[in-house]
């Protein structure tokens, strides 16, 4: 029993960390202390088999593709907290607590007396002279099943393509349109940190006039809140008699014509 | 083995807790498989107390139908991602009246 009480509250702390993580990798971690937690006490509980399949399926598989999924899904997709039905986490809070009650006090009740165990019963040999026994139908229905959800994840996961890929040609075009109608500069945007006071993909690069250029950074950084904030904009320099006026263009181009006024 | 079944239980409570309150797709799913785990000790501790391996292999295709189950649902979340942008369970709300 000593395992158990070390893990049952690691156990219920990660999950209700899950539960409660604001993000979503965060609570894929905690998920994994929890399953390998079972683990052990699968081990405990005198279920080599289960132990190891635990840790393979479970923790090895099963956490890492939802890993991957959310790598792939990534980290703009933080879960909003706002509520959108009024009264939805209040009402749910009540719901699950009289469930726990109602589970804890029903069916964590049924069990009494001491276990009986299994003796000196190979736990291996007697899985498999059951699983190829009274339920080879079913294990033969999981092996159909698992072709079928492979299968199908591969056909929701497939993309057609629908229109033809565009080509460098069609590419640079349509720069020269956007440059044509909207203005967009049609070359390389800068990359991060192009005359900014650090290199670091995080810094913005400057601009001519001093001012940061947003689209520079990756926008995952933007979305995590890791953008490094770069120098203040610089103010454009004034010249000494206010903003210049037609007048001081003419006057300019008359010095310049004319020679010095001065003497 | 009361412990092992009420420690069950309140993980299952916590996963169905979960499930109801984020709106995180794959967070969703995490606790749908806290839940499946739960219900997996449960089956084990069950086991153990009647000296029969039947529970153990109820666990195991638990286990099975489990990783059938997140690769068909993962993908579903993958091609909403897509079209969507988002994992969000608000958001993929088009059948809704």
């Amino acid at each position: 029993m000593t395992a158990f009480w070390i893990l049952a509250p690691l156990m219920v702390i990660a999950a209700l960390g899950l539960v409660f993580a604001k993000k979503a990798v965060h609570g894929a971690l905690c998920l994994a202390v929890v399953m390998i937690s079972l683990a052990v006490l699968y081990a405990v509980q005198e279920a080599p088999f289960l132990f190891a399949v635990q840790i393979i399926v479970y923790t090895g598989a099963i956490m890492m593709l939802f890993l991957f999924v959310l790598m792939l899904v990534g980290v703009e997709s933080n879960d909003s907290m706002r509520e959108t039905i009024r009264g939805q986490r209040a009402a749910a809070l009540v719901v699950t607590l009289l469930f726990g009650v109602l589970a804890v006090t029903g069916i964590a009740q049924t069990v009494t007396g001491t276990a009986r165990g299994f003796g000196d019963e190979p736990n291996v040999e007697g899985l498999a002279a059951l699983l190829f026994g009274p339920y080879v139908l079913a294990f033969e229905l999981t092996s159909a099943l698992l072709i079928t959800a492979a299968l199908a994840a591969m056909v929701l996961a497939h993309r057609e393509r629908l229109s033809t890929r565009p080509t460098q040609a069609t590419l640079s075009q349509q720069r020269m349109r956007d440059y044509a109608e909207s203005g967009k500069h049609p070359g390389n945007p800068p990359t991060p940190g192009v005359f900014a006071r650090h290199n670091a993909v995080d810094t913005p690069a400057l601009l001519p006039d001093g001012t940061p250029m947003e689209e520079s950074i990756s926008a995952s950084l933007v979305a995590r809140g890791q953008r490094r904030s770069g120098p203040p904009p610089v103010e454009p320099i004034a010249p000494a008699g206010g903003t210049p006026t037609d007048d001081d263009v003419d006057e300019v181009s008359k010095q310049l014509e004319g020679g010095s006024t001065d003497d | 083995m009361t412990e092992y079944l009420t420690l069950s239980m309140v993980l299952f409570t916590i996963g169905a807790a979960g499930v109801l309150v984020r709106r995180n797709a794959i967070v969703v799913f995490m606790c749908i498989e806290l839940m499946l785990n739960a219900t997996n000790l449960a089956f084990v501790t069950f086991s153990r107390q009647h000296g029969t391996l039947d529970g153990q292999v109820a666990a195991f295709f638990v286990m099975v139908v489990a990783a059938a189950e997140v690769v068909v649902g993962l993908a579903i979340i993958v091609s909403i991602y897509r079209t969507r942008r988002t994992t969000s369970v608000d958001d993929a709300s088009l059948l809704k009246l």
